[in-house]
């Protein structure tokens, strides 16, 4: 076996990749070659590191040096500074050397508080390579099922560690699987909810570009589990290299036998297929994904019968989604003991976060449960951006909620989320300042949840739409007393009576943000203002005459030509008729003159 | 099965363990409001209408489609119900084209009836509306989408009973709706027109096209000699619109009704139906004679043929060449009786009122004015003419005609029973029988092919022949046999198919039953059972005794398969493409 001094992590998921990394990847190879490193140093294509927002990310081991925003002009440097003369690059380091000193990545913040379990492999495998999964225990954990456990060890093991689903609702994960162990029928299925859906989430996707073998090893120990023999993995389209290395994973695993007939010699038969999805948020939701991989309108159906009864094509079905499969093979090899010491006391485990919004450290964090929002935004996330004040975060997506500042020290779990008015979601995380408007906030997620509904049901598909209606009423300064009680009404009744999850749960974003920042509701009604600045409608720009020093640069830049005054005569005006409030005057006022009232 | 007990606002019943919430409510008397369940066809949960609490569950239930268990309790008016349901409704009208004035289907509305239930007094949440163009290209449907609320009773019908599946949900979210491909009109899509989607929609986003203005107009020319001709089917249904119960016989009534509507002639179209048998019949033996295309498969059922012409080319040589009754009365009345009587058939003006919508695209096909004039002139439905007699202020209950006019009166019982699904088997066995072996039948009745199974079989033994049988009603069981024909699993003699479920009794222009009455009423065997009765008193059971056909043949057709009859009496097929590329 070839033996390298270093190696040159190239982070290739999709936000990296979006940023060029591939190219960076080749200059690395052919630079390496021109300078005959080539036998050397070895350049490893891996999936995300998590950093997104500072891609491409370059690690170079063995110092663990992370070099950020690499561009292909870069790599000239690093080729002959860093691995020719052993000369850290210093000015393509991540973060402030000069302040922090220089660190290896372990010790950065960013990652030092992070517990990578489901994420273990992202960003330091190649994860078109089975043989790096096998070198860091891949597989090792089927072949532990398959040759020393019964399907009920298994599925007690599982039950033992507490592991609970992490695509939302946090079930039981080994009851879901006794469940479906228990269904009784010649035909079994194991599915993989891969349709993550909502907005800036992207943990599965990056599970996927990153390990994507560790979900058919845990696919395959379900399947076994429960006695099925084929899995489906439902994957959305919008997911091309997850879907490029999940079907590379497949085909590897099959060619050593870790998938198809007779596996590793034991009798299990077990075979994936990939199905993909068009992109609608509905999928997401269990019945509705088993309808459309059947090749049918993706709409969900009334439950019971629940999946693991009846649910692909009528037949028992497990469904778990991708995370959960993660944290599988880790929890079989290292045992139940191991897992249920990290996280809270009815929360075990990591959950892996998509930490985005008014933050400085855009990306995908894996953390304790447990941990507190304040360690999240401050400790991992680089705390919020231009010194401003944090207002509140949203996690759970489109049916989560917001919590506000004021809770900043709760420990982060499936329930205390709940007891405020969230949920865990899938785990998406979305920071807001004090600029951010909580009504426009709702709106936005509303927004999402009227485009996605399915349309099945009344409550989802008018209901939704009509609570949207009186919030861009709201909104638009166009608020009537009453409104806020029609929403809380309407909200109260599309929870009970919706088809689904999508629907039961489409009016959180509004009784969250009504729960806690009712006031600023209230305003926009009543005073029809827009305490945080954000809706236009309720907004008039203004130049302050006493600054004013009618230079007339703002005149001369509105776009629409609402700015009247004459230069050196005296201060300007806005007409507010004809402002459009694009903030166009904001930025080019010299003195600070204008501001948003 | 297993029984379980369920307590249903505090009262106990013990039910079938398969039973759902909502049936089991039926057993305790408790009547659980819903819109869009269909008993056996739409049974989805979509519309939240029969929402329940159950003790210890977390959110609200549909009751159509929980399944009950041992121990359960349900509570069906608790405070959270009533104002989900209340509030659901409200969401439903208020994207719900609300011009009831104007409806063909007040008063008849299941969304109406339910507002005036739950007492919906004011919408609270106004907002955007459908404003969908109205797709009536069509001859016999009319689409609506603006009065469309989503139950998806049709989608179920058209795809899952008829596997038609011309119509299915199309977008997302607000903008919903039901649809064919593309937006496309009915008239572009192989739609058969067999109209069982109106008879199930709760509302008017589905209805026929109406033709009676231009019944009433032949009606007011005093040149036109105006005659009505009437299916079997009408008598047995046409009275549910008059609020008899269902499966009175109204034959009386409705003769009155046509004749003070002013009709000239009113005649039966079970006359047409026994000289159908004569050809349809004579077409069977030559096949078994003359080693024909066989099975023979019947032809009456317009909307099984256009079917047939869209999925079953192959077995367009199977179809029998005849007419179907409407048309070959049609043919006969402008030819034998115009001459017979000394009438003009430019005058002739022939009203034909049908259990059937798929009719009025019938009477459109080219092929149907043989005779150098239109067959028929107008088609109506049963729901057409029981408006126009009400619109005529007329009084349902007068029976002052007792009996259709002549010279076309006379029908036998053989043709009364094509109304109902295995009517045209058994009448046709009536007559083959008897020329085949040359002996009169011992029973007249043949119950296997009577009945509401999909698909039934029989073997009769005619003489030395043993003529194997097949019934099929509704489109998917029609598929099915066919499907089973030409895989080779089956082998028969002579097929009948019928478009609809349950035959011509339930066809699409007939009365509607709401969700209500339909789910807990067979209403195919309640109507069947006015024809098999009607048959069972006729002196005259079988379709060649029948004087007034028997008359046909000799003063004009000569005999069954003439040169003559196979002008005026015989058709034939065209494959028919389903989507056309433009």
């Amino acid at each position: 076996m070839q033996i390298y001094r270093a190696h040159v992590l190239v982070c290739c998921g999709t936000g990296c990749s979006s940023n060029k990394s591939e190219e960076v990847l080749r200059e690395l190879e052919k630079q390496l070659q021109e300078n005959q490193l080539q036998h050397e140093v070895k350049v490893v294509r891996t999936g995300c590191l998590g950093l997104c927002q500072n891609g491409p990310n370059i690690v170079v081991y063995p110092e663990g040096t992370m070099y950020s925003m690499v561009k292909v002009e870069d790599v000239e440097e690093i080729v002959s500074e860093h691995l020719l003369k052993g000369r850290i690059v210093k000015r393509l380091l991540y973060g402030e050397p000069e302040a922090e000193g220089i660190r290896s990545v372990d010790e950065v913040d960013f990652f030092k508080r992070q517990k990578r379990i489901a994420l273990r492999n992202c960003g330091i495998i190649n994860p078109e390579n089975i043989d790096e999964y096998i070198a860091f225990d891949g597989y090792k954990a089927l072949v532990k099922v398959l040759t020393e456990m019964k399907p009920a060890d298994v599925i007690d093991l599982l039950k033992k560690s507490q592991l609970r689903g992490r695509g939302g609702a946090g079930f039981p994960t080994g009851l879901k699987w006794e469940f479906a162990a228990k269904a009784e029928s010649e035909q079994k299925y194991v599915c993989c909810n891969a349709d993550e859906g909502d907005p800036g989430a992207f943990m599965d996707r990056s599970i996927l570009e990153g390990d994507p073998h560790s979900i058919v090893e845990a696919m395959a120990i379900a399947g076994y589990a429960i006695g099925a023999d084929k899995g489906f993995i439902y994957i959305r389209a919008e997911y091309p290299i997850a879907v490029k290395r999940l079907r590379l994973a497949i085909e590897q695993a099959k060619e050593y036998g870790l998938l198809g007939e007779n596996i590793l010699n034991t009798g299990f038969n077990f075979d994936l297929e990939i199905r993909l999805g068009a992109g609608a948020f509905v999928c997401g939701e269990e019945t509705a994904l088993l309808t459309s991989i059947e090749g049918k309108r993706g709409e969900p159906r009334p439950r019971p019968p629940f999946p693991a009864v009846k649910g692909l094509w009528g037949q028992p079905t497990l469904l778990n989604n991708v995370e959960t499969y993660a944290n599988v093979p880790p929890i079989i090899l290292n045992g139940p003991e191991w897992f249920t010491q990290i996280g809270t006391e009815k929360s075990k485990g990591t959950k892996v976060f998509a930490v985005g919004g008014k933050i400085n450290n855009t990306g995908l964090v894996e953390i304790p449960m447990g941990t507190t929002l304040r360690e999240v935004i401050y400790d991992i996330g680089g705390g919020i951006p231009n010194g401003k004040k944090f207002k509140a975060a949203q996690t759970g997506g489109p049916s989560g909620g917001c919590i506000p500042a004021s809770h900043i020290d709760t420990p982060i779990d499936y329930d205390t989320l709940v007891e405020l008015g969230s949920m865990m979601g899938s785990g998406g995380m979305i920071i807001m300042d004090e600029d951010t408007c909580m009504v426009d906030i709702a709106r936005f997620f509303l927004e999402f949840t009227v485009d996605e509904s399915c349309g099945k049901c009344p409550p989802c598909r008018i209901g939704t739409k009509r609570m949207l209606e009186i919030l861009n009423k709201i909104t638009a300064g166009k608020g009537e007393e009453g409104d806020i009680e029609k929403l809380e009404s309407l909200a109260k009744n599309i929870k009970a009576a919706a088809l689904c999850g999508l629907g039961q749960t489409a009016p959180n974003p509004v009784l969250s943000t009504l729960r806690y920042f009712r006031d600023e509701y209230e305003a926009h009604v009543r005073e029809k203002k827009c305490p945080a600045g954000s809706c236009k409608a309720l907004l008039d720009y203004v130049i302050d005459a006493e600054i004013c020093r009618s230079c007339g640069l703002c005149a001369k830049e509105c776009p629409v030509g609402a700015i009247e005054g004459e230069r050196k005569k005296g201060p300007f005006v806005i007409i507010q008729e004809k402002c459009i409030k694009c903030g166009t005057c904001i930025e080019k006022c010299p003195f600070e003159a204008i501001s948003k009232k | 099965m297993e029984m379980v007990t369920v307590t249903i606002d505090n009262k106990k019943v013990r039910v079938p363990k398969d039973y759902t919430v909502l049936q089991a409510a039926r057993e305790a008397n408790i009547e659980i409001p819903t819109l869009c369940f269909l008993k056996d066809i739409n049974e989805i949960g979509a519309c939240r209408m029969c929402l329940v609490e159950i003790k210890g569950g977390k959110k609200l239930e549909a009751a159509c489609v929980y399944p009950v268990s041992d121990g359960m309790e349900v509570y069906t008016q608790t405070p959270q119900v009533r104002e989900a349901r209340k509030t659901t409704l409200e969401l439903i009208l208020s994207n719900h084209d609300r011009n009831c004035l104007t409806c063909v289907r007040s008063g008849n509305c299941e969304l109406q009836k339910l507002a005036e239930k739950l007492q919906i007094e004011e919408l609270p949440y106004e907002g955007e509306t459908y404003k969908r163009p109205l797709d009536n290209f069509s001859p016999a449907i009319v689409r609506d989408p603006n009065k469309c609320i989503l139950c998806r009773r049709c989608v179920s019908m058209c795809k899952n009973v008829q596997t038609v599946a011309v119509i299915d949900v199309v977008e997302r979210g607000f903008d919903t709706i039901v649809s064919p491909i593309y937006e496309k009109s009915l008239n572009e899509v192989p739609c058969v027109n067999c109209g069982q989607c109106i008879t199930i929609c709760p509302v008017g986003a589905l209805r026929e096209k109406n033709d009676t203005e231009k019944a009433w107009t032949a009606l007011a020319d005093k040149d036109l000699h105006v005659i009505a001709i009437t299916a079997p089917a009408i008598r047995a249904a046409l009275g549910e619109e008059f609020g008899f119960p269902m499966g009175t016989p109204v034959t009386s009534n409705m003769i009155t009704a046509l004749h003070n509507l002013g009709f000239d002639k009113v005649f039966d179209v079970d006359t047409a139906a026994d000289l159908t048998i004569m050809e349809e019949g004579t077409e069977l033996l030559h096949r078994l004679k003359n080693g024909g295309k066989l099975p023979l498969i019947t032809s009456c059922s317009p909307g099984w043929i256009k079917f047939c012409e869209h999925n079953f080319p192959e077995f367009l040589d199977n179809l029998s060449t005849c007419k179907s009754p409407q048309q070959m009365f049609g043919a006969v009345l402008k030819t034998v009786y115009a001459e017979r009587m000394g009438i003009d058939p430019a005058k002739i003006f022939v009203v034909s009122i049908m259990p059937c919508t798929a009719k009025k695209f019938e009477i459109t096909r080219p092929e149907m004015t043989s005779s150098g004039y239109p067959d028929i002139d107008v088609v109506l439905t049963t729901r057409e003419l029981a408006r126009m007699i009400k619109e005529a202020g007329l009084d349902f209950t007068e029976t002052t005609w007792e009996h259709f006019d002549d010279p076309m009166g006379d029908a036998s019982g053989a043709g009364v029973i094509f109304g109902a699904t295995g009517g045209v088997m058994e009448a046709a066995l009536r007559t083959v029988a008897e020329i085949l072996t040359g002996k009169p039948l011992e029973t007249l009745d043949f119950a296997a092919v009577r009945g509401v199974e999909g698909i039934k079989e029989a073997t009769v033994d005619v003489g030395e022949m043993k003529i194997k049988a097949a019934v099929a009603h509704g489109l998917g069981n029609a598929r099915e046999l066919l499907e089973r024909v030409k895989a080779g699993e089956a082998e028969y003699h002579f097929i009948e198919i019928m478009a609809c479920p349950g035959g011509c009794v339930a066809g699409g222009g007939q009365p509607i039953q709401p969700s209500q009455v339909r789910s807990w009423v067979d209403i195919r065997s309640e109507r069947a059972k006015v024809l098999y009765e009607e048959d069972k008193n006729l002196p005259i059971r079988k379709s060649h005794e029948n004087p007034t056909v028997k008359r046909l043949y000799e003063i004009y057709f000569g005999s069954p398969g003439s040169d003559k009859a196979h002008k005026l009496l015989h058709t034939h097929y065209t494959p028919r493409e389903n989507y056309p590329e433009e």
